[in-house]
């Protein structure tokens, strides 16, 4: 469309575009909301999982000799940065179902068919869903990992890992919006989300850092999206915190809070822009 | 005044022709009717009507909007009803509607007053706060229409509004649909079903292998066909020789246009004639050459006979032979976006 097609289109409406693409995008969100609340099961089910993590893995390693993990943290206040992480990374690689399902039933269609101010509403819908979720469910294992005593982030320390949540679920929930899109069918989504879930767990410093690792294992933790995630969480939890300090220690060299923080900025929007003319073309 | 255009639609899905030139007027304020069997094109040429699918070429305009330069702005004009509509279960009717009216951007005091208006008018009352997973087929397709008009429209369009339902909701669909006309609104439906096009429609189309293959006022489609319709059998299964015998018998009888051996029907025969006055003298006819009659129908030229006239197959057989060969759920499959 020419830019003064839109611009005609724009004035020929009644309201002005960004109340309409407010009100379009709040009554998609409040649609995945009433959904939630009818059908809790999964949220629950995204609480109660990390949950079981944080209180096994905790516990199993309890005993662990004093000063196996550098800098003498306990294990559990070292597997809460983990936990945290792939809640929110779990949460976020589902975020293409809805959509998917919407596709699949046709429900797509009748918005399609509607005279959205923008079709990115669709999206907006999802990803307000999504990240509130996700930090719903965060919060929930931070307050359990505090009340069984694996500590609480400072102020600042929240603040950190609030941003690096929220970068992390963008870049992941683009990344299954764009899945949901490209796929056939929600089948092969539930697939590709089952496969990639675990194993990205295993290859981050989520469970150990990658000084136990073998060297291939390291290697692959280093470039693992989700360890740039749980290296600044963990540091928030570890103490006073400084992002000018090396917080990884990959075979590639060393990374400070900022760097990691820097390659998920760069991962959310080299995502965004690889994903979002696939779904240009898809809503066209 | 038009408020449709379509002009030379093509659309093909891989080898599959579903439009073939397709060209179409609708009147303003008309109730127009689709008619064709199923895959002769209906929901290819709405769906392109509705933007929800691009034509490989042609035009197609509403109220003299382009479809596809202005979707957006066709969007806000059209009201649409899609043959299989997805609801979402969870939500109520009653959220549906709201979420229907927020996303054509009424006004929140307006959409209220509206769908208040819509509950009344439809008589969802006592279960419009039910989730719409519970509704039978009846009750869907009248929340539907109540998301169909929500907006007010100027123009609505159905795709096979009342396959599937009991003859209450129909007949309740019927009577929706001729208020609307008569309070101005354009009503375009799709129909297999000749009584619904007859019953409703005031202007019409006969859709045949994506193409209009007629076009007019339903009364004006039947008397430019003229005469009436004989079916005759000597038997209740004929072969073909003999109805060839009694056909070359019966094509000599004054007053007899045409006589066609339906091969579908049992080899039944079916003649054009100039008005009942040929009757008695059919029956002498077979008499003098002690033929038997097995039955015999007279009747008015149909909306049928117009199919048959112009694809050489009645409505019926079209149905059933496509009905068969369509595999509808690799079709949505593929539709899918
Ligand atoms: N998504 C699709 N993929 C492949 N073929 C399709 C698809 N949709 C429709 N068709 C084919 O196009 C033709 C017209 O279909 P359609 O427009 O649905 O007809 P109608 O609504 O009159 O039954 C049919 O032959 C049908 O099988
Ligand atoms: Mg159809």
């Amino acid at each position: 469309m020419t830019s003064t097609k839109a611009i005609e289109s724009i004035s020929s409406s009644k309201g002005s575009v960004r109340s309409d693409l407010r009100q379009e995008t709040l009554a998609l969100t409040r649609r995945l909301f009433i959904q939630l609340v009818r059908r809790p099961s999964t949220l629950i089910a995204g609480v109660v999982q990390p949950l079981i993590w944080l209180i096994l893995f905790g516990a199993l390693f309890s005993n662990a000799p004093e000063g196996l993990l550098p800098g003498g943290m306990s294990y559990g206040r070292f597997l809460g940065a983990g936990v945290i992480v792939f809640t929110a990374f779990s949460g976020a690689l589902n975020a293409g179902l809805p959509v998917m399902f919407d596709r699949e039933f046709g429900f797509l269609n009748r918005l399609l068919v509607a005279p959205l101010s923008s079709r990115n509403s669709i999206i907006f819908a999802s990803v307000i869903y999504i990240t509130s979720i996700s930090l719903i469910q965060s919060l929930a294992i931070m307050g359990t990992a505090f009340l069984l005593g694996y500590g609480w982030p400072g102020t600042t320390g929240l603040f950190v890992v609030l941003l690096t949540l929220l970068l992390l679920v963008f870049a992941v929930t683009a990344l299954s919006l764009g899945l949901a899109f490209a796929l056939p069918g929600h089948i092969e989504l539930i697939a590709v989300i089952f496969v990639i879930n675990l194993p990205l767990l295993f290859a981050s410093t989520a469970l150990a850092p990658i000084s136990f690792m073998p060297v291939w294992l390291g290697w692959l933790a280093a470039v693992n999206p989700l360890t740039f995630a749980i290296e600044p969480i963990r540091a928030a939890y570890g103490g006073p915190l400084d992002l000018g300090l090396v917080i990884l220690h990959a075979p590639y060299g060393d990374l400070t809070g900022y760097g990691c923080l820097g390659i998920l900025i760069a991962l959310s929007i080299g995502l965004f822009f690889l994903i979002s003319p696939l779904l240009n073309r898809k809503l066209a | 005044m038009y408020l449709i255009e379509l002009q030379d639609l093509v659309k093909s899905y891989g080898t599959v022709k579903a439009l073939n030139g397709l060209s179409l007027k609708v009147p303003t304020g008309s109730l127009f009717g689709l008619l064709g069997p199923n895959g002769s094109g209906k929901t290819t040429t709405l769906r392109i009507l509705c933007t929800l699918l691009s034509p490989d070429s042609g035009k197609a305009s509403v109220a003299g909007l382009d479809v596809v330069k202005d979707p957006r702005s066709v969007r806000r004009e059209i009201g649409y009803v899609a043959q299989e509509v997805a609801i979402d279960k969870i939500l109520t009717g009653f959220e549906l509607l709201q979420l229907q009216g927020d996303l054509y951007h009424l006004e929140p005091k307006d959409r209220n007053l509206r769908i208040a208006e819509l509950i009344e008018k439809l008589e969802m009352q006592s279960w419009i706060n039910r989730r719409c997973g519970t509704y039978s087929g009846g009750m869907r397709r009248r929340l539907d229409l109540a998301s169909g008009l929500l907006h007010r429209p100027q123009l609505l369009v159905l795709d096979e509004p009342t396959v599937g339902l009991d003859i209450e909701s129909r007949t309740a669909i019927w009577q929706l649909l001729l208020d609307l006309k008569s309070q101005g609104t354009t009503v375009l439906i799709s129909s297999h079903y000749l009584e619904e096009v007859e019953a409703l429609a005031d202007q019409m189309a006969i859709l045949d292998k994506g193409r209009v293959i007629a076009e007019g006022k339903p009364e004006d489609l039947k008397e430019r066909l003229g005469g009436d319709r004989v079916t005759l059998k000597v038997r209740e299964f004929s072969n073909e020789n003999e109805s060839e015998k009694v056909r070359n018998l019966l094509v000599n009888v004054r007053g007899v246009r045409q006589v066609v051996v339906n091969c579908v029907q049992g080899f039944s025969l079916n003649l054009v004639v100039d008005d009942e006055s040929v009757l008695p003298r059919l029956r002498e006819a077979l008499d003098r050459s002690k033929i038997q009659l097995f039955a015999l129908s007279h009747s008015r030229a149909s909306l049928d006979d117009v199919y048959l006239q112009a694809t050489g197959r009645t409505l019926m057989d079209a149905e059933l032979a496509a009905s068969n060969q369509r595999d509808v759920k690799l079709e949505n499959k593929q539709a899918m976006r």
